[in-house]
């Protein structure tokens, strides 16, 4: 920089909020980053200097992203950020309530949805500081609200509500209940001797006294085989059970994913993308067979002949949403469920239709498919899926329901 | 163990190496000879996936038998753990030398000579990486699959450096690399970074005329008519919807159980008869049995 002392400290200044407010906005689209870092990267980038923009950008990605996740949402931010300084400056006076993104150059690709809310929100979170004393009765408000959404079927959310509905989601699975390895861990009650531990242990204590480490069991979650439908009458559904998935596969390890409207697709390696966002994209990409018909049972041939032996190994569980509705009449549907269900430790069918309380397995699809699931249970709304996760989470040992047609009609 | 004038150099290029498994009794076609030298000469672990009965144990065993190795089997299951694959410490006698140690009064340095390899059980893994008069080992890993995922972890050291660190010890590292041969089922995927340090080959059933010569050479009581009909007939069975195709292992236990039988050519009775040595499920079974594979020996029987 050429300029004078003066200027450069004024400017330095501003790059100081610049700086400042483009934490703020990756904050908001939801990276961790607390004060503490902010100052870390105005002290990186007081190392590095500005006189490169290389230099500038590597400095502050050092400094604020620690998972590769997050890349590219700070390169669309950077860009945005610091190469239309205009836009800055208009968002900061707060003239700007949505990013209009016509004006922009840089990003060739769509804005990830997060950043382009960060940005525009900034404006709407200023607005409710201002006018303090509402926002406790809309949060009161948001208690029954958060209420009615749980019951609400996922069919009837508008696209916020969607959103919303994601979040409350996340919270409402839980880990899956875990089973016994043939592993063994340290334990200060362990039921084993852990022989090596207590030689080491003596040593340390001269060899003096003998006390005897114990180890138990290691305890892992279940395998998961998640299989979902995306026909066109399941759309909304498979949206949230794909959500669901992403959870589920960012919590534990052995969930495989698989998704069929006409042909089956294996997504679990694009929904091990830790960034929701680019994993279902990446699915969506994948999959061709979207919102088209059903060939449920020939894409079940497909899973068990192709994978069913590759990812069902250790008693797994298996998850299927369908609504059952079958187009092609002459298939086997009967005979690979049964194989499925066979190859599992147990088969839990989802299906929103079983939303409607008088809802009679009439469709011969369903009427085949029933006599070989464990469970059937509704997906439709947030508290069905939370019910299925807490069931997932106490280990059913009992097993199998001998006769689940039965059982259900029983309820009825 | 072996005489050491049993050892062999190994194969010079990828037709030797052919030529070597055939000595051995094993059929291998030109790709699988390929993945063989290749892993012979870079001394890289081959990782061989196939459907079961397909012969990918075989040729860990032949390798050793043709070139004069030693082989050392590891079988694998779920819970396999460092105590058995590895090494283990020998316990009783580490007490039982403290125990001499209190007694003759020198406790001082008994930490140092507790954790020497006179008090190491060597287990699979690490013989491996021991020095043989034979040359280095074949190391055969069967069944990868069937371990769970922590056991890969355990691998991962030991393949790309030939070394396993043991913590109160120091690093072991073999003189010569071993031969090192991984198979798997494919019940479970194995996970990235083991694939990377192998050279990957699937083993695949084997052409019409190389099943020929397999059978020719494993069960030689065959009659020759009967032997080219059998493998047409396997080929055209795997064409078949099945849940599980018959291997090569199965082929050969079908022909023996034939020449057992006295059987000259194949008829629609002798197939219902002997349909339980070529095909293990239920199903597949009663799907073939009756019309089907009448109908599938009619076409052979047309063809030839």
């Amino acid at each position: 920089m050429s300029a004078g002392n003066a200027s450069r400290e004024a400017d330095s200044g501003r790059l100081a909020d610049n700086i400042l407010m483009f934490c703020r906005t990756l904050r908001n689209a939801g990276l961790p980053i607390g004060p503490g870092r902010v100052l870390d990267a105005m002290a990186a980038v007081r190392c590095a200097g500005i006189d490169r923009r290389d230099d500038f950008y590597w400095a502050l990605r050092a400094v604020l992203v620690n998972d590769p996740a997050q890349f590219r949402l700070f390169d669309q931010a950077f860009h945005v950020y610091f190469r239309n300084p205009r836009l800055l400056k208009r968002m900061m006076s707060l003239l700007l309530p949505t990013l209009e993104m016509d004006s922009l150059s840089a990003p060739a690709e769509a804005p990830i949805r997060r950043l382009r809310e960060a940005m525009s929100g900034t404006s709407s979170g200023r607005a409710d500081e201002e006018q303090g004393t509402e926002i406790g009765i809309d949060q009161s408000g948001s208690w029954s609200r958060r209420e009615v959404l749980r019951h609400k079927d996922f069919e009837e959310m508008s696209l916020e509500e969607q959103s919303e509905a994601d979040e409350l989601l996340r919270a409402e699975i839980l880990a899956i209940a875990n089973v016994a390895t043939r592993r063994y861990r340290f334990h200060p009650y362990g039921n084993r001797f852990d022989l090596r531990r207590s030689m080491r242990l003596m040593l340390k204590n001269s060899g003096q006294l003998i006390e005897l480490v114990r180890k138990r069991r290691l305890m892992n979650p279940r395998p998961l085989v998640l299989i979902c439908d995306i026909s066109g009458s399941m759309s909304r559904y498979s949206r949230v059970f794909l959500y669901f998935a992403h959870v589920m596969t960012s919590r534990q390890h052995r969930v495989h994913t698989f998704v069929f409207g006409t042909r089956l697709t294996n997504i679990t390696r694009r929904l091990a993308d830790k960034d929701i966002d680019r994993a279902l994209a990446a699915v969506s990409a994948d999959v061709k067979d979207w919102d088209g018909g059903t060939r449920i049972a020939e894409c079940l041939e497909r899973f068990n002949v192709d994978w069913g032996r590759r990812v069902l190994a250790q008693s797994g569980i298996v998850i299927l949403l369908s609504d059952g509705l079958e187009r092609d009449s002459k298939a086997d549907l009967g005979f690979q469920m049964q194989r499925l269900r066979r190859s599992c430790r147990q088969l839990i069918w989802l299906n929103p239709m079983l939303r409607y309380s008088q809802f009679e397995p009439r469709a011969m699809g369903i009427r085949t498919m029933l006599p070989h699931v464990d469970l059937f249970l509704p997906a439709h709304n947030i508290e069905s899926l939370g019910q299925l996760s807490r069931l997932l989470q106490q280990d059913t040992d009992s097993g199998r329901a001998s006769r689940p047609l039965a059982a259900f009609q029983a309820t009825q | 163990m072996s005489e050491s004038s049993n050892k062999r150099d190994l194969p010079g290029d990828v037709s030797e190496t052919r030529s070597l498994l055939i000595s051995g009794d094993y059929i291998a076609g030109r790709d699988l000879a390929t993945v063989v030298y290749l892993a012979l000469h870079m001394g890289r672990p081959m990782l061989l996936e196939g459907e079961a009965g397909v012969g990918k144990t075989e040729i860990a065993k032949v390798l050793a038998a043709t070139l004069g190795r030693d082989l050392i089997r590891l079988q694998c299951f779920e819970g396999l753990d460092l105590a058995s694959a590895v090494y283990e410490w020998n316990y009783p006698r580490q007490m039982v030398a403290i125990r001499i140690a209190e007694v003759e009064g020198h406790t001082g340095d008994i930490g140092k000579n507790l954790y020497s390899r006179e008090f190491l059980t060597e287990r699979p893994l690490l013989s491996a990486l021991e020095e043989h008069p034979n040359g280095p080992p074949v190391l055969l890993i069967d069944e990868i699959d069937r371990a769970d995922e922590p056991f890969e972890a355990f691998l991962l050291e030991l393949l790309s450096d030939f070394q396993i660190s043991i913590p109160e010890l120091g690093t072991i590292k073999a003189k010569e690399p071993p031969i090192v041969v991984i198979t798997s089922n494919r019940t479970r995927e194995v996970h990235d970074a083991l694939r990377r340090r192998c050279l990957y080959h699937w083993v695949d059933y084997p052409s019409q005329e190389t099943e020929s010569r397999i059978v020719a050479l494993k069960a030689p009581d065959i009659a020759d008519e009967l032997r080219d009909q059998l493998v047409a007939f396997i080929h055209k069975l795997r064409e078949q919807d099945l849940f599980k195709r018959p291997g090569v292992a199965e082929v050969i236990d079908w022909a023996n159980a034939l020449t057992q039988l006295d059987v000259v050519t194949l008829t629609p009775e002798v197939l219902d008869d002997t349909l339980g040595s070529l095909l293990k499920y239920q199903d597949d079974i009663a799907k073939l049995r009756g019309s089907e594979a009448a109908r599938l020996l009619a076409e052979i029987q047309a063809a030839a």
